[in-house]
């Protein structure tokens, strides 16, 4: 068997391990998809009349609007949960027992960044399922759902990266669950929730050069309007400079986790 | 021994209660970390609802003069929740790790040590409340009044007991910090089904019925009151109420699971 075939099997494997890992335990999904869920119906029922406000885009409903927002804070928690799992591995050691495999040290991240977008696959799934049935439309119809669900599936995987080099970095799960309310943070200085413009000082500075505000725009643009190719390529380029930077401080991490052991 | 057998029940059992409000408040002081998340939490909660949905204060029918004044008490209440459910963490902690099996042999009756744990969380909440209030005040939230302020740290400190009841029914249930999620999601969401992020006639269809049969409105707007204008008995009785109805419903199940315990 070839090496690329050996690869793509050992990173398949390990990616569906994650995703049983994660749908076993319900301590892992519950905040991938409970908690964007309650703050979907929670915000949209409670902000809903924003949409009134003068300055607001043009929107079927605020439910339309802050479908990515919810699909973005899914993917965050993906990628976070993703993180924690793989520092669990390292707690308990089966990450040394990977180190000792013949196995490219790589397909071990990429295997657990597979479980990841499938995640983040699920996630943006679900909440195309969630507005459908409570009556949001999709602008541009399959295509524009289609490109969201790519956008929600990379970047998940991009912000995932993130989440393994922190976990390999540190070691320890409490670590990176402790990351957590950062991932609030970044949500919150960001257009997932709101219109950039309308936002207070200075979250709404702080919105305008967040990178994640455009990967939100790319997802939200085909959900809200027709598909636009300048926020898509503009979201397409946020999630690659995610994943460049992911990637270098992933393998910063693992070396550093080689030579500590 | 003697001088133990020799107390009174009634002194015993506040002397256990006792006990175990300053082995929460030894945890503060011993392990700092295991608060930041109960205080960081609301106030990540407060800067960044205040931050997004700041503009919605602009809306007819919003009876507030800032949104941080509107939004200030849900933190508060918030926080309060978070730390009720840490307290529900804990005592799934304490059952996995064998100290509450020590605790139901002793002498102690169950109810005071339930009664202890709560209490415990009541007086813990104050922490984050205070800090959010603090920020809040900054950033130019009215001062609410000293009864206003009486009246809101009253609500914070019966929400916190009443989800220490609810974390610990839950621990006592699962006997699993896994089950911490469901602890702070079911908190989250009584919270914040209620007139949260705008008042009840700005809320969509669906939220305003919920908020209407959610007790916990009655809790937010007594502890609002004081924010958004003035304090009046008649806001604040309902709220009273719904605090003692939650306490006595959760109250009972926790107690239930905890006689249920170890049997």
């Amino acid at each position: 068997m070839s090496s690329l075939a050996t690869n793509i099997r050992v990173v398949r494997a390990l990616g569906l391990r994650s995703i049983r890992q994660t749908f076993r335990r319900p301590q892992l999904i519950a905040p991938i998809i409970v908690f964007p869920t309650l703050l979907l119906a929670i915000q949209t029922g409670g902000a809903g009349g924003a949409v009134e406000l003068p300055g607001f885009p043009p929107v079927q409903s605020f439910l339309q609007f802050m479908l990515a927002g919810a699909m973005m804070q899914a993917l965050m928690l993906a990628g976070n949960s993703g993180g924690i799992a793989l520092a669990v591995d390292i707690e308990m050691g089966f990450t040394d027992r990977l180190f000792a495999a013949p196995i490219p040290r790589f397909a071990i991240v990429l295997g657990r960044l597979a479980g990841t977008a499938a995640l983040g696959l699920f996630a943006a799934l679900w909440f195309l399922a969630i507005g459908l049935i409570f009556g949001a439309e999709i602008e541009s119809g399959v295509p524009g759902a289609l490109l969201a669900i790519f956008l929600v599936t990379t970047a998940a995987m991009a912000v995932g990266g993130i989440g393994a080099a922190i976990a390999l970095r540190t070691g320890s799960a409490s670590v990176v669950q402790g990351l957590f309310p950062l991932v609030l943070v970044v949500l919150f200085v960001s257009s997932a929730f709101f219109p950039v413009d309308l936002m207070i000082e200075p979250a709404k500075t702080i919105a305008e050069y967040n990178p994640l505000s455009l990967v939100v725009e790319g997802i939200r643009e085909p959900i809200i309007a027709e598909i636009d190719a300048a926020d898509t390529l503009y979201a397409v380029l946020a999630i690659l400079g995610i994943v460049v930077f992911g990637l270098l401080l992933s393998a910063r991490a693992l070396r550093h986790r080689l030579r500590v052991g | 021994m003697e001088a133990t057998a020799a107390l009174p029940a009634w002194r015993a059992n506040l002397a256990t209660i006792a006990a175990m409000m300053a082995r929460a408040r030894n945890e503060l002081v011993r392990v700092p970390g295991a608060a930041i998340p109960g205080v960081l939490a609301p106030t990540i909660f407060f800067l960044g609802l205040n931050g997004v949905f700041g503009a919605l204060i602009q809306l007819s029918g919003f009876d507030a003069n800032t949104y941080e004044a509107f939004i200030v008490p849900i933190s508060m209440l918030q926080g309060a929740g978070f730390t009720g459910a840490a307290a529900g963490v804990n005592m799934a902690r304490d059952i996995e790790q064998g100290w509450l099996d020590r605790l139901l042999v002793s002498p102690a009756p169950r109810w005071v040590l339930l009664a202890g744990t709560v209490l415990g969380a009541s007086t813990r909440a104050l922490l984050p409340a205070t800090f959010v209030l603090a920020i809040a005040l900054a950033l130019g939230a009215g001062f609410p009044g000293l009864d206003g302020l009486f009246v809101t740290y009253a609500m914070v400190m019966a929400m916190a007991a009443v989800a220490a009841c609810w974390g610990s029914f839950l621990a006592l249930r699962f006997k699993t910090q896994s089950a911490a999620p469901l602890m702070q999601a079911g908190m989250m969401a009584l919270i914040l089904l209620t007139p949260a992020y705008a008042p009840l006639a700005l809320l969509q269809g669906w939220l305003q019925d919920v908020a209407d049969l959610n007790p916990v409105t009655e809790v937010v707007e007594a502890a609002r009151q004081g924010f958004v204008g003035t304090v009046t008995w008649a806001d604040t009785w309902p709220g009273l109420v719904a605090v003692a109805g939650l306490l006595a419903l959760l109250g009972a199940l926790a107690l239930r699971e905890l006689r249920r315990t170890g049997r």
